[in-house]
């Protein structure tokens, strides 16, 4: 008897005989494989350990992602086993990467919970990230058939709605971030998003661990923070909001801040990637109940999306964030603070806006991927950007995201609401003369200095923050190009 | 007190030269202009008044210029907006939105505060001019 044949043993004694065999030959490598329309699809960067075969490894990961376990067992036979079998279809060299693949699984539908990110989760990346042949995994990306899709609720309000209830057309909206953010007291934390919203932002926004500290309960907050939103709106004849973070210990506390900030009249919540998947779908159903925009903050990504070689890539979580139902997403910058290559950068950007995507390996798109009507989820560019930036963040991220200055409305010189009149001015001007056919990718920073000529506040904002970039190489890159692109 | 709704709202007043760029750039998108006015610039006053339809079949823009200041002429006194409508799947909405005339002197909201119990204050944001009946406000 072949026991050790390489490949899939289609004898049922034998394969059915008590002990153990290779992965490959219990079926979880198939490579004529014909992939469905309604299949989950998955792509996984594996760096088998040495001497493991790839294809081995590819049908591993596949195999403990679904039905298997380290031995045959006879159970099996009980079940139509051949469709809850996940199958690697596909395993390709990574270039420029040696000892790692690229290996492509099919899932059969059945095997997913409806509506369930917990649940498609807890397969896809549940035991398989620590099985030991394998040095590292990754998950680069999921094609999500529409058939599953339609089982999702998606974006609470969706970029369309978000502006027509802001009455906000036609520009990047404008944030900031409240600093420091920790130790303020409820009445100075509000004067700061007062001072920043009358100044011409949008929103302004709690930081992801300002919850209900010893220093500013919950409640204190909310009410501090409803009075300086609505005074700017009167002020200013605009619609503002600013991100009330929900996130709490239980469910039950984080209902009770939600309701609360709703009877207050706030536009928007908020919520951090830390409290779970389940929490989040469930904070998504109460926003799109109660008419509420949800902002996601994506505390702890960085500790499973920054590596290339294992955890998962952030745009595989943008996918599942727009299947959850939130509706702002922190996505990257590509200039300022944080990990950014602007390829990978461009592929999360368009998980979050697209209605349909082709796929695009120099962006890290390694499927198709039809939306199937769900909203579209408004990307966040935050952290370490500042209004000397502006042309090159408008030509990089568009016109639908939040761009969100903490430190360069802040710690403007003149103080919080010329900070925020810099960014404002700077953020039209570049608008504007984009829309009049100017090249603001070269031409931005004359644009800029022109305005700055009778914008006093955006000349101090350039003035202080002109020398200053993020020039680090980016640990997250695409594969398939054929040179790096630099991280501005 | 300078209402800042729009997208241009922070800048000078655009010139007549420069609102015919921007309606050339909306045109250039294959998005149709559209011309509205109010004397009630309440933040969620959806509703403006329509100076006709969007103007879906019109290339020129020295046309829908044209049609800008027949409507600033008819509401003086009045904001009026130039809008953009964008018909494509996924979009379906406005894509531009921005002023081209405002009152000489706009006088500004009243924030009207109603406190409740447990510290709660309920907001309402009223035009001082909508005190008076549309058409006597400016």
């Amino acid at each position: 008897m072949q026991l050790m044949a390489d490949s899939n043993i289609t004898d049922q004694k034998a394969r059915y005989k008590p002990g153990v065999l290779k992965y490959k030959q219990m079926g979880y490598w198939e490579p004529d494989y014909q992939v469905k329309d309604t299949d989950v699809l998955a792509a996984f960067r594996i760096t088998p350990q040495d001497g493991v075969d790839p294809e081995e490894a590819a049908a591993a990961v596949a195999g403990e992602s679904s039905t298997a376990t380290w031995t045959v067992v006879w159970t099996d036979r009980l079940t139509a086993c051949e469709n809850y079998r996940a199958k690697a279809y596909r395993v390709d060299p990574v270039p420029n990467a040696p000892g790692q693949y690229m290996a492509y699984i099919a899932y059969d539908l059945d095997l997913f919970e409806e509506g369930s990110i917990s649940n498609l989760t807890a397969s896809i990346i549940g035991n398989v990230f620590g099985f030991k042949p394998l040095k590292a995994l990754r998950l680069e990306d999921m094609r999500l058939p529409t058939a599953y899709l339609k089982t999702f609720q998606g974006p609470a309000t969706g970029i369309v709605a978000e502006r027509e209830r802001l009455n906000n057309y036609g520009r990047p909206l404008l944030g900031a971030t409240m600093k420091p953010k920790l130790g303020l007291s409820g009445r100075n934390y509000g004067r700061v998003v007062y001072e920043a919203l009358k100044g011409g932002l949008d929103f302004t926004k709690d930081d992801e661990n300002i919850n209900s500290q010893p220093f500013m309960h919950w409640r204190d907050r909310y009410l501090y923070c409803m009075e300086g939103v609505n005074k700017a709106i009167a002020e200013t004849g605009e619609i503002k909001g600013t991100y009330l973070n929900v996130t709490a210990a239980t469910m039950e506390d984080m209902y009770e801040r939600a309701e609360f900030a709703k009877e207050l009249g706030s536009v928007i919540i908020m919520i951090d990637l830390v409290i779970g998947y389940t929490a989040i779908q469930s904070m998504a159903k109460w926003a799109r109940k109660n008419d509420m925009i949800l902002h996601l903050h994506r505390a702890g990504h960085s500790t499973y999306t920054r590596q290339k070689s294992h955890g998962i890539s952030f745009r595989v979580i943008a996918k599942w964030m727009r299947m959850a139902g939130v509706d702002h997403i922190h996505a990257g910058t590509v200039v300022g603070k944080l990990e950014g290559d602007p390829n990978v950068i461009r592929g999360i950007y368009d998980t979050c806006r697209e209605t349909h995507m082709p796929q695009a390996l120099e962006h890290g798109i390694l499927f198709e991927q039809p939306w199937a009507g769900l909203k579209k989820l408004m990307p966040v560019a935050s952290g370490g950007i500042h209004a000397g930036q502006m042309h090159q963040l408008l030509t990089y991220l568009g016109e639908d995201v939040i761009l969100q200055f903490g430190g360069g409305t802040i710690g403007h010189p003149d103080g919080i609401q010329a900070g925020a009149v810099a960014n404002r001015v700077a953020l039209e001007t570049i608008v504007k003369a984009r829309n009049e056919g100017r090249d603001i990718w070269n031409e931005g920073p004359e644009i800029l200095a022109k305005a700055a000529k009778w914008c006093q506040p955006l000349r101090a904002a350039l003035d202080t923050w002109k020398d200053v970039t993020f020039d680090y190489a980016s640990t997250d890159s695409v594969d398939y190009v054929p040179t790096p692109t630099p991280a501005f | 007190m300078r209402l800042t709704q729009g997208q241009f709202s922070f800048l000078p007043d655009l010139t007549d030269d420069e609102i015919k760029l921007q309606i050339a750039y909306a045109l250039s998108q294959g998005w149709a202009v559209a011309v509205e006015s109010t004397d009630d610039p309440h933040p969620r006053n959806t509703y403006w008044d329509m100076w006709g339809q969007p103007m879906f079949d019109l290339a020129d823009p020295a046309g829908v210029m044209m049609e800008v200041n027949a409507c600033r002429k008819a509401n003086p006194g009045k904001y009026v907006k130039v809008l953009a409508f964008d018909a494509t799947k996924g979009f379906e909405t406005i894509r531009m939105s921005f002023l081209v005339a405002r009152p000489k002197e706009e006088n500004g909201f009243e924030l009207v505060r109603s406190e409740g119990p447990g510290r709660n204050v309920h907001y309402t944001i009223r035009r001082y001019a909508t005190a008076k009946p549309t058409g006597m406000r400016y």
